[in-house]
């Protein structure tokens, strides 16, 4: 029997300390994204355009080039870079609020143009490093700091279902919701990005991912109670699955 | 067609936005990325054509916003990239220049000035000098600002900001006005004059064969951003040594020297010649390079003259810098209006005549 040994991905930077709260889910999905860029040989191809907020620090943990972006602006500078260097891989790694609120312009008109781009969008349902506030994905009912008798729609409107509004563009190639709070779940999200990365190397258009993930600091929950939250209450409302994929004969 | 022949053959009549563009193209810029906007529409509309039929790269952005960070992005390989826009839309790049000018990138940007503030109108203005100097981004730093004043210097000056911005490795705004974007004037295309830059050292390529790269604006901690906003000032510095550039006549004898910057240069040479042939000492200063701003030269002039008329299409803006450079030597004073039909030859001579007087 083959033993397989657990190790550090070779797009991991090494002596990388471990920066995000307990129990965050950042540090399974930027691991996992470390893992796919190994398998697919992406390592020495990849350049990154990161965002504003926690995701931010994406840089600091993975062994390839980067730029930082303004807030929201993440997937017009892969755009440039990708429409620059169409030989590299280029990807994005945002939050709710920098994918979906302030660069929801920039985001859907990227996969509108079927731009060769993958993007990933953290959805954690609040603003996290600026310490909770609502945000574009926070639930009805879910208490912020800037919602402190939780999200009304008659103050707030209601919140946005990101992979099924990119999955709607026609440029999108592949559009999925994944959450990370089982074990088979993490495998699942793996797959997806894996496939969102694919389409890009294909050349077909847009790739998506959106990962339901904790924030146990903002949502002030053990890391247990905040995966068990993104069973129960954010898996009804932003439900898995696959909302878009081409190479996929129906 | 874009632009006809003259006599010679040499020389062709063209547009000033037309100008700009191609002499983008001849630059080598490789990714153009813009949004729409009166008075300089014709460069994306050319770029469009011109682009794909070179297979480089074009993007029509959604946004202002989004298109000169398609150029940050663009720029963070080491590309040759720009856009062109106006006024209340370069408004909304100020942001990405900031950004732009931290990440040491090499952002080329026209500004073809309309009238503000807000929406303002389509007449031409002179409105965006603090704008493209002073800079709406958050944070110390500067960009590289070229006033051309004639179509010719449209072309000359937008091969001269391309160097700049990446010898420099700094955002540079080629400041033009909806007169110059509008008008058309035989020109002559010469080949890009300036040596290519080498960016392998820093661009992102992916990291083969070499440790990644992070392009990022900030440092966390208070000494490395100290460091690192210092650093930019002694860029500064250096473009303040050596690539100041101006024109001027008849300083030397001045009784007044009249300072002005783009295209409103053309009715002023035309005012002191005529100021000139009734026997008035006036002499000519023109700053070309806003930043870095020509203080040194400024100053000298102040000490052989003595006074200063700043005339401006705007209500006084270059004339903060004229004043900070001239340092109180001698009285300087202002002509100007807000925007619209540049002041004619005989108002300028009028405004001349008024100061000596």
């Amino acid at each position: 029997m083959a033993t397989q040994v657990f190790d550090i991905p070779k797009s991991f930077k090494k002596d990388m300390k471990y920066t995000f709260c307990p129990g965050c889910d950042h540090g399974v999905a930027i691991r996992l994204v470390a893992e796919v860029l190994d398998e697919l040989g992406l390592k020495e191809k990849a350049i990154t355009a990161t965002s504003i907020g926690c995701s931010v620090t994406l840089y600091d943990f993975l062994d390839i080039d980067a730029i930082e972006a303004p807030h929201g602006r993440a997937l017009a500078e892969a755009t440039g870079v990708k429409r620059a260097r169409p030989d590299k891989f280029v990807f994005t790694y945002q939050g709710d609020g920098d994918f979906a609120s302030i660069g929801l312009a920039e985001s859907l008109h990227a996969a509108l143009r079927g731009e060769n781009l993958s993007a990933i969008c953290i959805n954690n349902t609040t603003y996290g490093m600026t310490g909770g506030q609502l945000g574009p994905t926070t639930l009805l009912g879910q208490v912020t700091t800037t919602s402190p008798t939780g999200r009304n729609v008659e103050y707030y409107g209601y919140p946005i279902k990101i992979a099924e509004h990119v999955a709607l563009c026609d440029g999108c190639a592949y559009s999925a919701r994944v959450s990370l709070d089982s074990i088979a779940n993490i495998r699942k999200a793996k797959q997806a990005i894996k496939k969102a990365f694919e389409v890009q190397i294909q050349g077909l258009g847009f790739g998506f991912v959106e990962i339901l993930s904790t924030c146990p600091t903002n949502w002030k929950m053990t890391p247990e109670q905040a995966h068990a939250r993104v069973r129960n209450e954010m898996m009804p409302v932003f439900k898995p699955g696959v909302y878009k994929d081409v190479t996929v004969q129906e | 067609m874009t632009e006809c022949l003259v006599k010679n053959n040499k020389k062709v009549l063209i547009k000033g936005n037309y100008a700009i563009a191609q002499a983008a193209i001849k630059a080598g810029c490789e990714c153009y990325f813009g949004y729409p906007i009166t008075p300089q529409s014709e460069i994306g509309e050319y770029m469009s054509g011109k682009m794909q039929e070179l297979h480089r790269a074009y993007v029509s952005a959604e946004s202002e916003l989004a298109a000169i960070n398609m150029v940050v992005g663009a720029c963070s390989t080491g590309a040759k990239a720009m856009t062109s826009s106006s006024s209340c839309a370069v408004a909304l790049m100020q942001e990405a220049l900031s950004y732009a000018t931290s990440d040491e990138l090499p952002v080329v940007l026209v500004s073809v000035m309309r009238a503000g503030p807000g929406l303002g109108n389509i007449y031409p203005s002179q409105g965006d000098y603090n704008q493209a100097t002073v800079g709406g981004g958050n944070g110390d730093y500067k960009l590289i600002v070229l006033s051309p004043s004639t179509v010719q210097e449209c072309i000359d000056l937008t091969y001269k900001t391309f160097y700049l911005a990446h010898k420099y490795r700094n955002p540079a705004v080629l400041l033009a006005d909806g007169l110059l974007g509008q008008m058309m004037e035989p020109v002559e295309f010469t080949d890009y004059p300036y040596p290519a830059i080498d960016h392998s050292d820093w661009a992102l390529t992916g990291a083969k064969g070499r440790p990644a790269r992070k392009i990022r604006s900030y440092a966390p901690l208070e000494g490395p951003q100290c460091e690192h906003v210092k650093n930019l000032f002694n860029k500064y510095k250096l473009l303040e040594e050596n690539e100041v550039m101006y024109e001027e006549f008849d300083v030397e004898d001045a009784d007044i020297v009249v300072t002005c910057f783009g295209s409103l240069a053309r009715n002023v040479k035309s005012a002191i010649k005529t100021c000139r042939a009734k026997g008035l000492k006036v002499g000519f200063f023109r700053p070309i390079t806003l930043f870095p701003f020509p203080n040194r030269r400024l100053a000298e002039i102040a000490g052989m003259t003595k006074k200063i008329l700043v005339t401006e299409v705007n209500m006084g803006q270059m004339l903060r810098d004229v004043k900070l450079a001239v340092n109180g030597k001698v009285p300087v004073s202002f002509y100007g209006k807000p925007v619209g039909a540049w002041p004619n030859v005989d108002d300028i001579v009028e405004a001349i005549e008024k100061e000596l007087n």
